[in-house]
């Protein structure tokens, strides 16, 4: 199914039992639209707000203002609680943290398990999800012996076997090695071009937000630049105020034209620089 | 170091009494205890040492493991049938020598706890052993079942059983990085006396527990997005069937238990 997910003047704080606020303004009369099928990457400096964001799409936060859409779904409508979060899936920054069984075949079922689903199609999901990820052979092994990446892997997993429309990723590769943050990358690069999931990815690293149609960056509860990633980060100077860096090539572009070398700020991968240098020296 | 420990540890395989069904395989388990402590004869400890032979042999688990899990317990049962020779009176005296005194009904008790541990220690392990701690927790909610009329919270019960035991690996890999970066730092937890050392563990355990805290939290929030409302309209992805085996097994368990059950009658 697709469904659009539809941020209108988002704000939020922390309240107390009798609705006094307790935090300052996290997020702060936010608008945002997140089209179906998409690939989004999420970056901001700490406390910028952005996983109180991320937890307002699949209705575990409530906003205190304004409203969040899911399709037609109202996050702030309690009826819809189970539908949404169906829906929209989340995966988390520890793989620890979330794994509740201790068999890797059990924890992927957790979810369609409690959506209600019947027992030969929770297996059928189940099998489906474990290959989807590249994790099958490892069903019958224990959540301990599996490396931080293969962890996350089974995590995605789980959400994917509930079926959403959507998955919002909080820095999933942020506790992961080189080799697992490689992992994950292809694995959310997969869900999002064959089964056409909707991606939301929070990150903080330059290079995986390069891979996404989209980057938002966020600053102090607001989305300050929101854009395709080579118009986004050729904003060097405003990236560097929002506490964020760009990919070393960007970087390296940005020096160069600086120093006076005619060179199109719009480069962000590595081969389009190589490209271009070449150019130059020809 | 603390790796090495293992609770209810399961040795996967596919023999027989692995491919049983959990909750036959629980209640034999109870069966089997009850038979064991039953009857103050002699004989009626044939029924559970018979039992335990059969299972034994039918699970294929190496003798090996089960003596390790026995192993642990003998000093203790040691100083106990020790105790039960020397001050158990009635029967006749087999030795005196002072004030010591030696009665054929003090080796008599001593020789049935001994052998009645043994068995059930040799027994219930292999409960363990041949069932997954999920196949288990699964069980027993399901044989608790009923109780959910009356308001016991089963569902509650197996799923904190099922995270615990998730979380056992976990939380020993923590306490051993605590301990370590304490290491690092100068602390010593082999030196001074009982309470030095006790007070030693503080520094390991604080952490350790905001830490569970923590892990806590980031849990429930992950159970929340993933649907879970405890048992309200959720189906589970393994279903418990009996098959033929089963009942069988349990057929052979209720004989013996019967028979032991005569036995105790008439003697």
């Amino acid at each position: 199914m697709k469904i659009r997910i539809q941020a209108e003047d988002l704000s939020f704080h922390y309240t107390d039992e009798e609705d006094n606020a307790i935090s300052p303004e996290i997020l702060k009369d936010l608008s945002l639209t997140l089209e179906a099928g998409s690939f989004v990457a999420v970056l901001g400096a700490n406390g910028c707000g952005k996983s109180t964001f991320a937890k307002h799409m699949n209705g575990i936060l409530i906003p205190t203002g304004g409203k969040m859409l899911i399709g037609e779904m109202d996050t702030a409508d309690e009826r819809y609680a189970y539908d949404i979060r169906q829906h929209v899936g989340m995966v988390f920054q520890n793989p620890d943290n979330q794994i509740v069984a201790t068999i890797v075949e059990e924890d992927v079922a957790f979810g369609s398990e409690n959506l209600g689903v019947p027992p030969e199609e929770i297996r059928q999901r189940v099998d489906d999800a474990l290959k989807a990820v590249d994790m099958y052979a490892y069903r019958m092994h224990a959540p301990s012996q599996l490396s931080g990446g293969q962890k996350q892997r089974v995590a995605i997993a789980g959400i994917i076997a509930m079926r959403p429309s959507c998955i919002v990723l909080d820095e999933p590769t942020a506790m992961l090695d080189p080799k697992g943050r490689q992992e994950i990358m292809k694995t959310i690069r997969m869900l999002n071009q064959e089964y056409g999931i909707t991606i939301v990815l929070i990150t903080h690293y330059m290079e995986e937000a390069v891979q996404a149609d989209r980057v938002i960056v966020m600053g102090d509860g607001n989305v300050l630049l929101d854009d395709v990633p080579e118009e986004v980060f050729s904003h060097v100077e405003e990236m560097k105020q929002a506490g964020l860096d760009v990919p070393q090539v960007t970087e390296l572009v940005y020096e160069l034209q600086k120093s006076g070398v005619q060179l199109d700020s719009r480069i962000i991968t590595e081969e389009a620089c190589t490209k271009a240098l070449l150019e130059l020296f020809a | 170091m603390l790796k090495d420990i293992t609770i209810g540890q399961f040795f996967p395989g596919d023999s027989a009494v692995h491919k049983m069904d959990a909750r036959f395989k629980l209640c034999m388990t109870l069966l089997f205890i009850v038979m064991l402590f039953m009857g103050k004869h002699l004989y009626s400890l044939i029924f559970g040492i018979v039992f335990c032979v059969l299972a034994l042999v039918l699970s294929k688990i190496p003798f090996r493991l089960i003596w390790k899990s026995i192993r642990v317990l003998l000093p203790i049962l040691a100083v106990t049938a020790v105790l039960d020779i020397f001050l158990i009176d009635g029967g006749d005296t087999v030795f005196k020598w002072h004030f010591i005194e030696i009665t054929s009904d003090g080796v008599k008790t001593a020789l049935l706890m001994v052998i009645r541990i043994l068995v059930l220690l040799a027994g219930t392990s292999l409960l363990t052993y041949t069932t997954s701690p999920i196949a288990l927790t699964d069980a027993i909610e399901r044989l608790l079942n009923p109780l959910k009329k009356i308001h016991v919270p089963v569902h509650a019960f197996a799923m904190m059983m099922t995270i615990a035991l998730r979380f056992i690996p976990t939380l020993l890999e923590e306490t051993d990085k605590i301990m370590t970066a304490q290491k690092a730092r100068g602390a010593s937890f082999s030196e001074g006396n009982l309470l030095q050392r006790a007070r030693s563990l503080v520094p390991i355990l604080v952490p350790l527990f905001v830490s569970a805290f923590r892990r806590a939290e980031e849990l429930a929030t992950a159970m929340e997005c993933r649907c879970y409302r405890g048992d309200v309209g959720r189906t589970k992805m393994r279903q418990l069937k009996a098959a033929g085996r089963d009942y069988a097994a349990m057929a052979v368990t209720l004989i013996l238990f019967g028979t032991a059950l005569v036995v105790k009658i008439i003697f």
